[in-house]
């Protein structure tokens, strides 16, 4: 029962992928797919999981969804129109006997991030469709209510559906700004879950790890675009790092990892996709961050880190992106290189005083200064801007070792 | 095939423009007006005349009631519009980013409802 229903979460995104595609209608692919996990259900634990269980699922589900549209089509139009496209796509085509067919993982989440939903029904939308977590799930996740959710994800389908939202993916003119949004939900999902702005376990490893695994199936799909790779190893290198980045309820500083405890091979994977992203040579933003973790996870202990380096990379980033949290991240790499009162300088300069990473870095700053009081009004800044508890822990504690 | 409304809003505290660049507008308008008709894609489309010019009906009691001015009391008003025709929202976002820069407003699209069968 667990096996199947590990597999058919897994296999989810493709099969509804593949029958939105034949029925062109998202709330008609759900149910059919549905239907065939009930059949997976009956059937597998008897037989054993097929050795092609995708597509096995988008047969079974596909079958159905025909079964049902051929009663229903006489009462709805919806199931008629469904059955139209069926037929359309079918005639255009010849019959796939595994049903899968690649892109169209990559058309559904184009569909999911389009620009006409609202960012946070995106986020929910991929989650839901292409990530198979339910609607409790993804509630948890970010913090609302379920029926909240549920309705976020309602309403989303129901704009694709009326405003006409087609599935499909973006011609040449638009790929890149529309991949930005893609890119972006994928990356936003990855920090949710490594971050967790607020709720008491500090990282949630389910959504790090469906960020990671959508960011494989887009690099499968997108091989030649950096920027795919470059948020693929982005993610790779953070996560890399994650069973070191909190202990004892209090997060560990980048400085005080047990490195030994990183991941080796994510690490190998995140710096391999690097190398080919610097030989490609058509730098972004995300093959930049990847880049600057890469110098990271490259030093054997804090002190062999090559601050020059990220410092480069970090000037670099700017002219990409330039907003203040970079500007920031910059100034952390300056004050090992020029030492804190240069980097106060420029940190000071950022208008930045609901983030609690520029309290927490002035604090740092301050102290090293040897500046005691302002150190300390610093660290109180910081905890006041997160909720939390990690964050909050190690602040208390470094706030707590100031000289009086 | 879908028709969308592109609907131009403009804002009381918005200044006129001078009178080159209502120029400038007037023939951007037009040559995007002309490519739409080209692409087969019209339906229909108009500047509307200032919202000093409108009028409410309300005919929903027993006595009609009508009385001077917009429905909405409300900065934004309408200015004027396209009904285009279009596959799909991408295609119809593409002619409403365009008629935004030709008309130098921001356009909202919105679908008809289908007609029933």
């Amino acid at each position: 029962m667990r096996e199947v229903e590990r597999v058919f979460r897994e296999e989810y995104g493709r099969v509804v992928a593949s029958l939105v595609r034949r029925f062109g209608d998202i709330d008609i692919a759900e149910e059919a797919a549905g239907e065939a996990l009930l059949v997976a259900l009956e059937k597998w634990p008897a037989d054993g999981v097929p050795p092609n269980p995708g597509a096995w699922l988008t047969t079974t589900a596909g079958n159905k969804a025909i079964d049902r549209l051929r009663r229903d089509a006489k009462s709805h139009d919806k199931h008629r129109q469904a059955m139209q496209m069926h037929e359309q796509t079918t005639a255009a085509e010849p019959p796939e006997p595994t049903g899968i067919v690649t892109d169209d993982r990559l058309r559904l989440i184009f569909t999911c991030c389009h620009p006409a939903l609202a960012p946070e029904a995106r986020v929910a939308l991929t989650l839901r469709l292409l990530g198979g977590l339910t609607v409790a799930e993804i509630a948890e996740a970010f913090f609302v209510p379920e029926t909240t959710m549920a309705q976020r994800i309602t309403r989303a389908k129901k704009k694709i559906k009326v405003a006409r939202i087609p599935y499909r993916v973006p011609g040449p003119a638009d790929l890149t700004e529309r991949l930005t949004a893609v890119l972006a939900v994928v990356y936003l999902v990855f920090n949710e879950g490594y971050l967790s702005t607020s709720g008491d376990a500090p990282i949630r490893e389910e959504l790090t790890g469906e960020a990671i695994r959508l960011g494989r199936v887009l690099r499968e799909l997108l091989p030649d675009v950096p920027e795919v790779a470059g948020l693929l190893a982005l993610m790779l290198l953070t996560e890399a790092r994650r069973r070191t980045r909190v202990a004892g309820g209090e997060l560990v500083t980048l400085q005080e990892q047990d490195r030994g405890g990183w991941d080796r091979s994510l690490i190998e994977e995140g710096h391999a996709l690097v190398r080919e992203c610097l030989q490609t040579n058509r730098p972004g933003h995300y093959q930049l961050l990847a880049a600057i973790n890469a110098v990271h996870t490259d030093a054997p202990t804090a002190a062999d880190t090559d601050w020059a380096q990220i410092a480069t990379l970090y000037a670099q980033l700017y002219a990409v992106t330039p907003s203040p949290v970079v500007a920031l991240n910059r100034a952390v790499a300056v004050a090992e290189l020029d030492g804190p009162e240069v980097a106060l300088a420029e940190v000071d300069r950022l208008d930045l005083t609901s983030y609690h990473a520029w309290h927490a870095t002035r604090a740092d700053l301050l102290r090293r200064l040897g500046r005691s009081a302002e150190a300390r009004a610093a660290y109180d800044a910081a905890i006041a801007a997160t909720a939390n508890e990690a964050e909050r822990a190690y602040l208390a504690r470094r706030r707590g070792t100031l000289a009086q | 095939m879908t028709q969308y409304l592109l609907s131009v809003y403009m804002n009381e505290s918005d200044e006129m423009p001078p009178e080159e660049d209502i120029q400038r507008m007037y023939k951007a308008v037009d040559e995007f007006n002309e490519k739409v008709r080209s692409a087969g894609a019209w339906v229909f489309a108009g500047g509307l005349e200032p919202i000093e010019a409108a009028t409410t009906v309300d005919g929903t009691k027993s006595a009609p009631i009508v009385t001077d001015g917009p429905y909405v009391e409300s900065k934004e008003y309408l200015g004027g519009f396209w009904v285009i025709e279009a596959p799909d929202l991408d295609a119809a976002l593409t002619w409403a980013k365009e008629g935004s820069a030709a008309c130098e407003g921001r356009v909202e699209v919105r679908p008809f409802q289908a007609e029933p069968a």
